[in-house]
């Protein structure tokens, strides 16, 4: 099949809402999500709190996370693969070739990302604030949830940038998920099997499908970013 | 109206010193502030007026010496000073929330919060300017807003940092106003600036610092009328102070 030809019949799958297609599209979205939340829920709180925290080692620990933005997500998938395999420390969990394993192997793929990158933020905003705050009584501690909030502009981008990261990401899903057709396939997944099987109309519908969506959520944070920006200050 | 039921004052400030990798800055300062009187700390760029500041406010600690409250006030959350910075640090969120914000971390009830931050906003008619974002408010209103919620916390004592240094003549007034009314209220001021004029309208009394030493400590008429050291002299003709 051509490019061409693909391209028409990709565009065919996407308006007839194809079941498989729409099938893998609403797990990348579940896992992806999932991871980000998850990435947030740990990596806002802990970034803001390296940002303020003074303790021997600190440095290293900011050059460790910075290092881990970039971890190649084989290398994660396969230290995940590792811990929940059969013989694996969470083996007895039986999580592996699982959405859960993928959710947890993009967890530990963008966690490092949002730490690094709101450890940085916050530091700025803290070196700003920190007067005014310690003068109005703030501990370090207490000012965490106050600059997380004011710098809620900023980390609108760090979101977006670990966002990026899991939606575009193979490797790591890939080896802990293992692509099982109906079960575990992604899009970054299938679009790399279907490419290598030579179906290639499925496997640009899907890069038509994510491209999309990525610009959709980027255009909306930016938008939404901007208003709120000019009505908060 | 004296906040509190026992008073912070007098504050005795004796051999400060503060330095930063090997250069002194503060070369052991000592003095001791009133109540009822305003202060004002004037000197040459770099005198030292704003690290004295800070480490009464206790923002900074010395590298010797001691500031000393009456009464041993250490508890920081029940903090009896307040103060104000050169450039006030809103939050983004209102002008309201900024109060309620700051009265929350002073310590007070959830219902308490709110109507004390009212308070301050009519008291000095900031009223209006209650839902605005403090971030979009002009600097001069910003400013106003920072003494008000400096004020809200009912100090004894309110440090100001060159409070109207950036801003325009009709702000500067409103400002000026501001600290009249709350030196009237019987809160002590203490305060730096570098325009003589702001220290003469304002100042009872004068700590003169020149290169981290506290050269002059006089109420402020004899100070402009007759200076006691060459240096405050020199100073006050507009010379350049080395």
């Amino acid at each position: 099949m051509d490019g061409q030809g693909a391209f028409v019949t990709a565009i065919n799958l996407i308006v007839s809402g194809d079941a498989a297609l729409a099938e893998i599209v609403g797990l990348s979205l579940r896992v992806t999500l999932s991871a980000v939340f998850l990435s947030c829920l740990v990596g806002l709180p802990a970034g803001a709190a390296l940002a303020l925290a003074r303790f021997p080692g600190r440095g290293g620990v900011i050059v460790v996370f910075n290092s881990l933005m970039g971890l190649p997500p084989v290398v994660a998938g396969l230290v995940v693969y590792l811990t929940l395999s059969r013989s694996g420390p969470l083996g007895p969990l039986a999580l592996l070739f699982t959405p859960t394993a993928m959710i947890i192997a993009q967890t530990v793929l963008i966690t490092p990302i949002i730490v690094s990158l709101t450890r940085s933020v916050i530091e700025d905003l803290w070196r700003e604030y920190e007067d005014q705050l310690r003068s109005l009584g703030s501990s370090a501690l207490r000012a965490v949830p106050t600059l997380l909030w004011d710098g809620r502009f900023s980390l609108v981008t760090v979101v977006l940038a670990g966002l990026g990261r899991a939606m575009a990401e193979v490797g790591a899903v890939l080896i802990v998920g293992g692509n099982i057709a109906g079960h575990t396939r992604t899009m970054t997944t299938a679009i790399a099997l279907e490419t290598a099987r030579g179906d290639l109309a499925l496997a640009l519908g899907l890069g038509i499908i994510l491209l999309s969506l990525t610009l959709l959520l980027n255009a909306g944070a930016f938008v939404s970013g901007r208003v709120a920006q000019r009505t908060a200050g | 109206m004296m906040h509190g039921t026992f008073s912070i004052l007098p504050l005795r400030v004796s051999g400060l010193r503060f330095g930063v990798r090997g250069t002194e800055l503060i070369k052991g300062i000592s003095f001791e502030l009133r109540a009822g009187v305003r202060t004002l700390i004037i000197g040459p760029n770099g005198a030292g007026k704003s690290l004295t500041l800070r480490l009464s406010h206790g923002l900074i600690k010395p590298t010797a010496g001691e500031v000393a409250w009456a009464g041993g006030t250490t508890d920081r959350r029940r903090k009896r000073h307040a103060m104000v910075f050169q450039r006030p640090v809103m939050l983004r969120r209102s002008a309201r929330a900024n109060l309620v914000h700051a009265l929350s971390l002073g310590g007070l009830d959830r219902s308490e919060r709110g109507r004390r931050a009212d308070e301050a906003l009519e008291r000095f008619g900031l009223g209006h300017l209650a839902d605005r974002p403090a971030r979009l408010l002009s600097g001069g209103e910003q400013q106003r807003l920072a003494i008000a919620r400096a004020w809200s916390l009912r100090p004894q004592v309110l440090f100001l940092d060159e409070p109207t240094s950036a801003l325009d003549p009709a702000s500067t007034k409103a400002i000026e106003e501001m600290i009249e009314a709350i030196h009237a209220d019987g809160v002590k001021i203490v305060m730096t600036t570098h325009n003589m004029g702001q220290a003469r309208r304002l100042g009872d009394e004068v700590l003169f610092l020149h290169n981290g030493r506290l050269l002059e400590h006089t109420p402020a008429d004899e100070f402009f009328a007759k200076p006691r050291t060459e240096e405050a002299d020199a100073f006050l003709k507009g010379e350049l102070l080395h």
